[in-house]
This record gives structure tokens, sequence and C-alpha cells, in this order.
């Protein structure tokens, strides 16, 4: 178990270095979305400026882009929602675990019995 | 698999096969209305059969036992929150990960389809990130064909008895660098370029991409190496019961 740890302390780290390094290294960089930087590319080959032929719902809504700080709201709403499942599973398998231990209770034997092979397509 | 089911599904490969003869093209997140129509359908039509597979695939697993429910809301979540985390890359630029790669190694790759599909139009109606023109393309490229090559890529690790773990990680970093490829050859398909057709495009499209994208597909590997640990520290059960731990409960000591 601690070698669990520390191999998932050292795994978490280097992600974090990972992604933190270019924001230092590349003072001057834009740091812009790399989807920006395809339709770039697309009115480089095509040599002229490509007009999209159809525009997001949410704008065609608003009659506008969606302002920024709303952008960056709803993503992270997306995250919040993310997280929010995955902590609360984890949260309840880890106490599962710490209290089957307390109590020495073995794991419910009915998950076991309903065991079939995955059926991947 | 009921008998419609799978007349239906027969249908759909049917009908994908047949229009993926004339174009088949993709990349990551294409943006709304980058694509001509008739891309953005083949795309979607050519994803359908995975979809409807998908669908049988979470429908029986959680007919098989209901607390399959978890681990898919897990591996649904994980693809929420990595592709929602924007990270600056070497290139200068930002970009995102996919996140599927969890999915696929627990789930199957059909399974996936769906799961990347709700993240993808969950930003193409609300973020205007991707498109609900693009979806097809999209979904296939980052749904489809990741999945499956991280899938594809676990399985080989484990005939080639690979460490589990660095299997794990392989899927996650092939699978999220060949979701960006196939991205760059759907645009390069789209828009040829003048000199060098559509090969020198997609040299060009990947150009832009693949710099980006490859410190991230590392990070997203760890990532996913990070969150298999956790699950097989304390999830053993339900591990097994989707048939991606074998062996019985008393043997379990924490970890592997």
């Amino acid at each position: 178990m601690s070698k669990n740890t520390k191999t998932v302390m050292i795994l978490l780290i280097a992600a974090v270095l990972i992604a933190a390094v270019p924001l230092f290294a590349l003072r001057n960089a834009e740091f812009g979305g790399s989807d920006d930087a395809g339709s770039v590319m697309v009115e480089e080959i095509q040599g002229e400026e490509y007009e999209p032929w159809f525009t997001p719902v949410l704008e065609n809504i608003l009659g506008r882009e969606l302002p920024g700080e709303v952008e960056s709201l709803i993503f992270c709403v997306q995250t919040g929602i993310g997280v929010g499942v995955i902590a609360f599973f984890m949260g309840r398998f880890v106490e599962r675990k710490k209290w089957m231990k307390a109590t020495g209770v073995e794991e419910p034997a009915e998950k076991m019995s309903e065991k079939t092979e995955g059926n991947e397509v | 698999m009921t008998k419609r089911e799978k007349i239906l599904l027969k249908a759909a490969v049917a009908f994908a096969a047949v229009s993926a003869v004339a174009p088949v093209s993709n990349a990551m997140h294409i943006m709304e209305g980058y694509l001509p129509a008739g891309y953005c359908i083949a795309w979607g039509v050519i994803c359908l059969p995975f979809l409807i597979a998908g669908y049988i695939s979470l429908r029986n697993r959680i007919r098989e036992n209901r607390r399959n429910m978890t681990l898919i809301a897990m591996a649904g979540a994980f693809i929420f929150v990595i592709s929602s985390l924007k990270i600056p890359s070497v290139s200068g630029s930002c970009s995102h990960m996919t996140g599927t790669g969890l999915g696929a190694v627990l789930l199957g790759p059909a399974a996936v389809s769906i799961l990347g599909l709700i993240v993808l139009i969950f930003q193409a109606v609300l973020l205007a990130h991707g498109g609900l023109t693009t979806l097809g393309a999209n979904t296939f490229s980052m749904a489809v064909a990741g999945p499956l090559v991280s899938f594809g890529i676990y399985k080989l690790c484990g005939k080639m008895k690979v460490n589990r773990r660095v299997s794990i990680f392989l899927a996650a970093f092939l699978g999220d660098l060949f979701t960006y490829c196939v991205t760059s050859l759907q645009l390069a398909l789209a828009y040829p370029s003048e000199a060098g057709g559509v090969a020198a495009s997609a040299v060009k499209f990947l150009g832009v991409f693949a710099p980006t994208q490859l410190p991230l597909a590392v990070i997203e590997g760890l990532i996913t190496v990070v969150i298999l640990i956790g699950l097989e520290t304390y999830a053993g059960p339900e591990l097994r019961s989707i048939g991606f731990l074998k062996g019985s409960i008393r043997n379990e000591k924490g970890g592997r």
C-alpha cells in the first residue's frame, strides 16, 4: 500500500511538472487553444479566409460569442461534475474497505456470484 | 443482444460501410462549421454502429450486475474531468486530453463511444467547443478511434505480459495521440493542400496538433495509471465484476 502511495505521488508530481514547465519556460507564448490553431491551418491551406458554415447553437441564441468568463464557468461545471462523481464513489470505496477491515466482514458474496465475462463488442 | 438489436447493428454497419467508401477523413474537436456537410454526415454515419454497439454493451453490463453502474459512471466522469482541463504545452498553445483510455481499458471500446459522445455534446452545445455539425467527426476520433487503439494496446500488452501499469500508461498515451492523428487526417481529407494533396495536408495538421499533444498524452497516461491504482486498491469487487480483474475476492489484499 505504501508502495502504491509512493507511485501515485511520483506520477502526480510528474504530471504537474509536465503541465507547469512550459508555462514557466515559454514566457512569450500565448497559450491559445490548439483547436483554433487548426482552423488557422485550414485558412492557410485554403489560401483564403474560411467562413464556417454553421455557428454554434448557443452563439446563435445569444447572438454573440459566449463571454470568456461564462465559458470558464461552464468548463468548471464540467470539471466539477466529473470530480464530484469520481470523489463520491472513491470515498465510498475507501470507507467500505476501512469498515470491512475494522469489522472483519468479507466483501459481500453477491458481487462475485454474478461475475460473467464482459462482452466487449 | 436481442434479435432486433442484432438487425439494427447489422443495418448500421452496412450503412456505414457503404457511406465510408466515398470520404474517410477526421480530427479531434474540429470547430463548428469547419467541415463540409458531406463529411459531417459521413462521419456521423460511421460512428453509428459503434454507438449502437456501445449502447448494447452498456445495457448488458448494467443488466448483468447493477453495480457495474459505479464504474461506468466513474469512467464517464473521468472523461468529463480530463477533457475539461486545458493544459499548456511545449508548443506554446493549450490543448486538452481525451480521458477515454480508462473507459476503454475497463469497459471496452464500444461502451466508451457513448460516454465520449455525452461529453462531446456537452461541450458542443454549452461551450461552442467542437460543434454539433462536427459531432460525428469528433465522436469518431475521440470516442471511437482513440478508445479502439487504447483497448488494442492494452490487450496486446496483456498478451506480451507487460507490467499492467505500464500497459495502462501506453494504452492511454497512444489512444490520446491517435485521437489527434485521426483529427488531422479528418481535416486533411476535407482540406487537401493544393501542392501535395491529402498527405501533405495531414502532415501540416499533425504539425499543429502533435507537438502540443505529445506531453499532454504523457500526462493522460500518468493520470490514468493513478486512478487505476486507486481503483485496484479500493474497488476490487467492482473491477472483478466487469471482468477487469480476475480471481476470487478472498485473495485480495490491497492493490494487486
